[in-house]
């Protein structure tokens, strides 16, 4: 074996670094989904009963429904009997302040190097912490009152918000959407909500930390961000998980609305456990993520920066129905070991003079597989359209696989649409150029990667460029020509 | 003590020999110049130095300061102070040459014991090596090697030399596809980082750039074999001659 093969070994054998759970007395419903189930998780989260409807709608619509199973991966069907929908860690009542936060909670987050500290507010950053299934600490609330922004956990968004919630709650992705956008609609415990009041520019980075500690408990979170009128909002989303064994199920639903001139940004750090180096346990991370470019002159954006979980299914999309707005999508997929990703975009242009750029990379390692998986549609009256597509595969050794599934659909003549598809290995000569230079070869892939990915990189808000860097490092370190 | 000290080195790719015994010392403060038809082995030299795993030495040895080289990994060789500025630079899409070079020279400070530069006295450094090899600014915050010109890369090679101040530098072909401005530029650089400590290693097919890097020794390589040496006046009888005379002797010896 050569020496770089041996390092390649090395590093995507290398075992998960954030595996640690937290001891802290979880309250867990009993395994199984039934009506009564849902009952539980509505009545334990003190929900009016307008929402309790909607999701015993979501529910009886989704066991009418199949586990979709089209995507470019494989695994066994779920049994959704054996899953838990509900944890929470126990003495939960509402905190007055952080330091009434649990400490062992606490130290959770320092380990994932997150702070719910005050000295947080240096950065900028508002944190949402999503434990498990239910929010516990805001911070910054105050100060976003001040200016009208709304940032809550969705619970609170759902009793304190009504008006808001059932204007726009499904109004992007309906529980009828697909089959774990409705188990969703149906058992979803909690997640963010913002809402961004017309002509505010919300005045720091939007952020949640989602962590899944408790075993057999899939963690399915609820996002709904709001843009009104001239506004913009950004907002952070990283994710780690401890390790585990067995697969758990991880099927969120995020929602973008941008009305006229709004704009809003999304950026997801993804580093859920992937399974170990024999692709046992990880992560099921399937998800549905839609903006909707509702007004004339709005803006979404997704960035994503995506290594961990053993399934990904995951297409951020953006519906462009308002005239002259602006859809874009930039993506890092990495895979390593037997992971799985089939991930992707779509940009669906239903307004005149809209515009879609699409810059998705993706890096496959060991034994994996990863797969773009786009759609540009045009519609009829969608004039001048233009769309702009660039994906990239990096291939790391000779056992993994990059796959692009482009589709086109233009139904107007006056579009543009440009596809532009790359496929390179890392060069043993780039490697050599680096050693030779004194950069040993694990340093040398790290900086080859993050070059790669550096147009993606730079649309990241500069602490999370700084992260995601970090994770890209620590998810490939080793390479081979 | 010499610095370098080549003993009657062998290697081969995919089982043909390309190096056939070649022994050469260098000191310090001194420059060679190898010189020799295509495919006489001087790019396979400068590869077998340098580290590159394509190449198997069957035979022979290298010390650089007194420690066995072929028992170093490349990038173990260039911390300890070799540096090969090569024919061929490489592009790295997306990493700039300033990013590259910091990270160069840090992982370098590191195996020396040194706490890495921050970002103001890295861009001291630079701005000093730059005046040096007359570089752009705009050129080092490029991607590495991405569009370069010919005469844009090969300065690059050299302004990288400046940055890591090696104690060897070995130049493979560094004029080639030059201009002559490009090449008096390229050689007034590696004329400033020239003195007692270092030493250089230039391998060219002309005698052009010795007009402009004079060097103390010239070496002619054939056939895998250093098979004439002598001062710089060798270079300007080749540059006369040709090599047919060079080749004609070499078969004869044979």
């Amino acid at each position: 074996m050569s020496d770089q093969q041996k390092i390649l070994e090395e590093v995507t054998g290398s075992e998960y670094k954030f595996g640690f759970t937290t001891d802290v007395e979880m309250e867990v419903a009993p395994a199984g989904l039934t009506e009564d189930t849902i009952r539980f998780i509505s009545a334990k989260k003190e929900e009016p009963a307008y929402f309790l409807e909607w999701r015993l709608k979501a529910f009886r619509h989704w066991k009418k429904m199949t586990e979709p199973h089209w995507g470019y991966f494989k695994y066994d069907p779920i049994d959704y009997q054996v899953q838990s929908y509900y944890a929470a860690p126990k003495q939960m009542p509402k905190k007055a302040s952080m330091d009434e936060v649990d400490p062992e909670v606490r130290k959770t987050f320092e380990k994932l190097g997150i702070s719910l500290q005050e000295q947080k507010r240096l950065s900028g950053v508002a944190v949402d912490a999503v434990f498990d299934s239910v929010s516990v600490g805001t911070t910054f609330q105050k100060q976003l009152r001040d200016v009208g922004v709304i940032f809550c956990s969705m619970s609170e968004a759902i009793r304190e918000h009504p008006d808001l919630i059932q204007k726009y709650l499904g109004s992007v992705v309906p529980y009828s959407d697909n089959f774990f956008a409705a188990l969703n609609s149906a058992v979803f415990s909690d997640g963010s909500f913002a809402y961004v009041p017309k002509g505010v520019h919300c005045p720091m980075e939007l952020s949640t930390y989602f962590r899944m500690n408790a075993q057999n408990t899939g963690q399915f979170e609820r996002t709904l961000i709001i843009a009104d009128e001239g506004a913009y909002v950004s907002y952070l989303e990283g994710c780690t998980a401890p390790m585990r064994d067995k697969n758990q199920l991880h099927a969120a639903v995020v929602e973008l609305i941008a009305l006229d001139r709004g704009e809003v940004k999304y950026s997801t750090v993804q580093n859920w456990f992937p399974g170990d180096k024999d692709g046992k346990g990880g992560v099921f991370n399937f998800v549905t993520k839609r903006g909707l470019c509702a007004g004339h002159h709005s803006r979404i954006s997704w960035t994503q920066v995506e290594t961990g979980s053993a399934i990904t299914w995951k297409y951020p999309s953006v519906i462009l129905k308002g005239d002259h707005s602006h859809g874009e999508f930039y993506s890092v997929a990495v895979t390593n070991n037997h992971q799985q990703a089939d991930t992707g975009t779509k940009m669906q242009h239903l307004g005149k003079n809209c515009k879609s750029r699409i810059v998705a990379k993706t890096i496959s390692a060991g034994k994996s597989n990863s797969s773009y998986r786009g759609l540009v549609r045009v519609a009829k009256n969608a004039d001048n359209a233009r769309n702009y597509t660039q994906c990239d595969s990096l291939l790391v050794g000779d056992k993994c696989g990059a796959h692009t599934f482009p589709y086109i659909e233009v139904k107007n003549k006056s579009a543009q649409v440009e596809h532009e598809a790359t496929t390179s290995k890392i060069g043993e000569d780039q490697i050599f150029y680096c050693n030779q230079r004194g950069i040993g070869t694990e340093e040398a892939v790290s900086l080859i990667v993050n070059g790669y990915c550096r147009e993606v990189l730079n649309q990241l808000p500069m602490e999370f460029a700084v992260e995601a860097q970090k994770l890209l490092s620590v998810s490939l370190e080793g390479s081979v020509g | 003590m010499s610095m370098l000290i080549i003993n009657e080195l062998h290697a081969s790719i995919e089982e043909r020999e390309i190096l056939k015994g070649i022994s050469l010392t260098v000191n310090p403060g001194e420059v060679h110049a190898i010189m020799g038809p295509n495919g006489s082995g001087k790019s396979t030299l400068a590869s077998v130095l340098a580290g590159r795993e394509t190449y198997e030495v069957t035979s022979g040895s290298v010390a650089f300061d007194g420690k066995d080289l072929l028992d170093m990994a490349p990038e173990e060789r260039a911390r300890e102070g070799m540096f090969l500025a090569f024919q061929y630079p490489v592009e790295i899409p997306g990493v700039s040459t300033t990013n590259f070079l910091k990270t160069a020279v840090n992982e370098k400070r590191k195996a020396v014991g040194l706490a890495p530069l921050d970002a103001v006295q890295f861009m001291k450094m630079m701005k000093e090596k730059m005046s040096l090899v007359q570089i752009d600014q705009t050129l080092l915050s490029r991607s590495l090697n991405e569009g370069f010109s010919g005469g844009e890369k090969k300065r690059n090679e050299i302004f990288q030399m400046a940055m890591l101040e090696p104690r060897l530098g070995i130049l493979d072909e560094t004029d080639s596809g030059l201009d002559i401005d490009a090449l008096r530029l390229v050689a007034n650089g590696v004329n400033k980082l020239r003195n007692k400590d270092n030493a250089f290693v230039v391998i060219t097919h002309y005698q052009r750039l010795l007009e402009y890097i004079v060097p103390d020794f010239v070496h002619v390589m054939y056939n895998g074999r250093l098979v004439k040496s002598g001062g710089k006046e060798l270079a300007l009888e080749l540059e006369d001659k040709g090599y047919d005379w060079i080749k004609e002797e070499a078969h004869e010896m044979a």
